[in-house]
């Protein structure tokens, strides 16, 4: 079941279509990653999903009615890419406060706060000010506030920028056992190789537009170049050519690309006939780092062009 | 209603509870008050005493001169200079005054008074006033006019002005309601400015900060202004309190700190010589009773009704329009001064009004001021001192504050509409056309 549907979202800005038609679905428990270069209109995409902005046109489904601001801002934590707190006021006291803004009562939200603190190892700064942390710290206490209320979708901008990798697996642990116990998490970055590892859904924005919608999975399949990567107990002198393409020969693995109407057993049994011991077949799929930036060169200019929206 | 409430309290308790807070609310008044009351101290007492020795060979002065305990006059005979001055260098006497048998002082000769060191200008003065005084009274004795005669043909008439309404209309009310209206109109502007630009700023912060995004996520960014406006609105008003009541308070402990600080004023009256003295005497407690008679007919409750209305009113006119400044600022704080420009124009203005208002509540340009939004807070307050319903009718009170409830709504809106868009908005600063395009687009 979809806990967030967009349909044909469009905002635009005095000189620029900042999001310019985008629809997709995200299901609930899924940890969806939104990726897209700078500029793209993720942030502004995001905007709306919270509440922030009103849409130009489209409508935003949230748990199967359209999405309420009022309401429905309580059941959304969000976490934006600049992070900010205030400086001057006591951690507890600010955490509580921003807890009790979402809608809890003084002594739940206490409750958690003590639940979260623990978790983190945080009870020791509760009398401190955020001016005193380290940035890895304030981030770790920014991720505390955005998660506190037991928000069904999450929303992090660029939740692991500044962190040490220990922080970082820390907050990766807890992205995954929030979506296990039900939550929805929606995951904004430029950073591929950690979309890769945590997202189960992507949709790869540029220019204001969809340009990719799909699972990892299915991403890396349908852009698949054919390559195979071969390791062999011996190279043969003669490398025939007609099954495959051979890109690469390095020592006694090989990278090849498979031709146009050649399985790979074609190319098993080409090794298999010269009398080679194949050691091992694997295919090589594509990085998502490749296909972003394959995508986003294709549709040209990183950063946007100025044009004049119609509207 | 609720999340409002929330912001409003934090606001409220982040700036209460800082020591500054209490350095500025309790702290400066007491030391505004003592230095004051240090110089007032200082001024009465003096300090110096002066013991002049006269030795009048004329007979001018008939033994006598007025002598207190900061100078007294003390007469010697068969005295020369000589030995005056020996006796002066002996440390007996601070001074000493040689009046030769032939002199005819009376007439225009000149007076030494000779002292081992120099006189403070205070003590000068206060010898001079004694000389002179006593010889101008023996002049008049020697033209066989006394005292009292002098006094009497110099009396000046009471001159009053009555309204046609028959209210009495006295110099000294006209002078209170001056003095009331020009005190409150100020006490307002001061207000206007210093919690409208603590709006402003904790806009810029919380903008600059980047926590704006993360509360707006959570509430609407209208109710985080009017949070902001209502928080720092209460910490305002709570300074108020404390200070009236810090007022209040110093009056009662004043005298027990400086109990002759009481006695000195009659004590003053009294040492005027002769006559003269006692007349003026009557004349100030005269005019101490026409500014209490003055005060009695100030209609306070009214005063103070108003300055709350007037102050709620133009704090939240003016708070909102400065939050709207706030969030176009960005992270250069010059930003802040020329943007703040067009509204604190109306604020300069208003005082520039008031000046002429409180001088005459029912000129036009009063008239205006007290009923355009922008000023009427500052200059309403200094034309209702001079009374209402007269010369300030009721239409005009009604009318002034009907459109300073429209006018606050007004500027919220509009503010609110800024402060949306201009909270999240970063990178250059917004230029005046792009801010007005924000205010007049519609959601």
């Amino acid at each position: 079941m979809a806990l967030l549907e967009l349909h044909n979202l469009k905002k635009y800005y005095a000189t620029q279509k900042a999001v310019d038609g985008i629809s997709f679905s995200i299901d609930k428990g899924s940890i969806f990653g939104l990726l897209g270069p700078n500029g793209a209109g993720k942030t502004t995409l995001l905007r709306m999903i919270t509440g922030i902005f009103f849409p130009d046109e489209g409508e935003i489904i949230f748990e199967g009615k359209k999405f309420d601001s009022l309401t429905d801002i309580t059941k959304i934590g969000y976490m934006p890419e600049e992070r900010g707190l205030y400086k001057k006021m006591k951690i507890g006291e600010q955490v509580l406060y921003l807890a009790q803004l979402k809608g809890m009562t003084r002594n739940n939200a206490m409750a958690k706060i003590k639940f979260w603190f623990k978790r983190f190892e945080m009870e020791s700064w509760w009398n401190k000010k955020v001016e005193d942390l380290s940035k890895g710290m304030s981030q770790k206490l920014q991720f505390v506030t955005t998660v506190l209320h037991e928000p069904s979708l999450i929303i992090l901008d660029e939740p692991f920028s500044g962190l040490d990798p220990l922080n970082a697996n820390l907050i990766k642990d807890e992205i995954y056992r929030l979506a296990h116990e039900g939550s929805t998490i929606i995951f904004s970055t430029h950073r591929m190789e950690q979309v890769e590892e945590i997202c189960d859904h992507i949709v790869l924005v540029n220019l204001g537009k969809k340009i990719l919608d799909g699972t990892v999975e299915k991403v890396k399949q349908d852009f698949k170049e054919n390559k195979f990567n071969i390791q062999l107990s011996h190279v043969p002198e003669m490398l025939d050519g007609n099954t495959f393409e051979l890109l690469q020969n390095d020592n006694h693995s090989l990278i090849v690309k498979i031709k146009d109407g050649y399985k790979s057993n074609d190319v098993l049994k080409y090794f298999i006939s010269q009398n080679v011991n194949i050691e091992a077949f694997n295919e090589i799929l594509p990085s998502l780092n490749e296909i972003f930036i394959h995508l986003v060169e294709s549709t040209h200019a990183t950063a946007r062009a100025f044009q004049k929206a119609e509207a | 209603m609720n999340k409002i409430f929330l912001i409003a309290r934090r606001e409220f308790l982040v700036r209460v509870l800082k020591r500054t807070f209490l350095v500025t609310t309790i702290l400066f008044p007491v030391i505004m008050v003592g230095f004051y009351a240090m110089m007032i101290y200082f001024s009465i007492s003096g300090g110096d005493n002066y013991k002049i020795a006269v030795a009048d060979e004329a007979n001018i002065f008939h033994e006598k001169i007025e002598s207190d305990d900061e100078i007294s006059f003390e007469f010697l005979h068969n005295e020369t200079p000589a030995t005056l001055k020996t006796k002066l260098e002996s440390g007996s006497y601070d001074g000493y005054v040689y009046i030769p048998s032939a002199t005819r002082l009376l007439y225009n000769d000149s007076l030494q008074v000779v002292t081992s060191k120099s006189v403070a200008v205070m003590s000068r003065e206060k010898i001079q006033d004694r000389i002179n005084e006593t010889l101008e009274q023996q002049r008049l004795l020697s033209l066989n006019i006394s005292k009292e005669q002098l006094d009497s043909a110099r009396k000046s008439n009471e001159i009053n002005f009555i309204t046609l309404q028959g209210s009495n209309d006295s110099d000294v009310k006209a002078g209170v309601s001056y003095g009331i209206g020009f005190i409150s109109a100020f006490l307002i502007y001061l207000v206007l400015f210093i919690y409208g630009t603590m709006v402003m700023r904790g806009v810029t912060e919380e903008k600059v900060s980047r926590i704006a995004e993360v509360i707006i996520s959570s509430v609407k960014p209208f109710q985080l202004m009017l949070g902001k406006i209502f928080g720092i609105g209460a910490v305002g008003l709570l300074q108020f309190i404390i200070w009236i009541i810090l007022v209040g308070g110093l009056q009662f402990l004043l005298p027990v700190i400086f109990p002759e600080m009481l006695h000195q004023i009659p004590q003053q009256g009294m040492q005027m010589p002769g006559g003269m003295g006692t007349a003026q005497t009557m004349q100030t407690s005269g005019a101490m009773q026409g500014i209490m008679e003055g005060l009695s007919q100030i209609n306070f409750p009214l005063i103070i009704g108003c300055f709350i209305f007037y102050f709620l009113g133009g704090y939240l006119l003016y708070s909102s329009l400065f939050a709207a400044v706030g969030s176009t600022v960005n992270e250069d704080p010059q930003d802040a001064q020329s943007l703040s420009l067009p509204i604190l124009m109306p604020l300069f203005f208003g005082i520039v009004i008031m000046m002429k208002a409180v001088n005459d509540p029912t000129s036009s340009l009063a008239v205006f001021g007290a009923l355009f939004p922008l000023t009427s807070p500052i200059v309403m307050m200094a034309c209702i001192a001079h009374g209402v319903p007269n010369p300030i009718p009721y239409w005009e009170l009604f009318t002034s504050m009907t459109l300073l409830i429209a006018g606050f709504l007004a500027t919220t809106w509009l503010a609110a509409k800024i402060y949306r868009t201009g909270i999240l908005m970063y990178g250059k600063k917004p230029t005046w056309k792009e801010i007005i395009k924000w205010a007049v687009r519609k959601s």
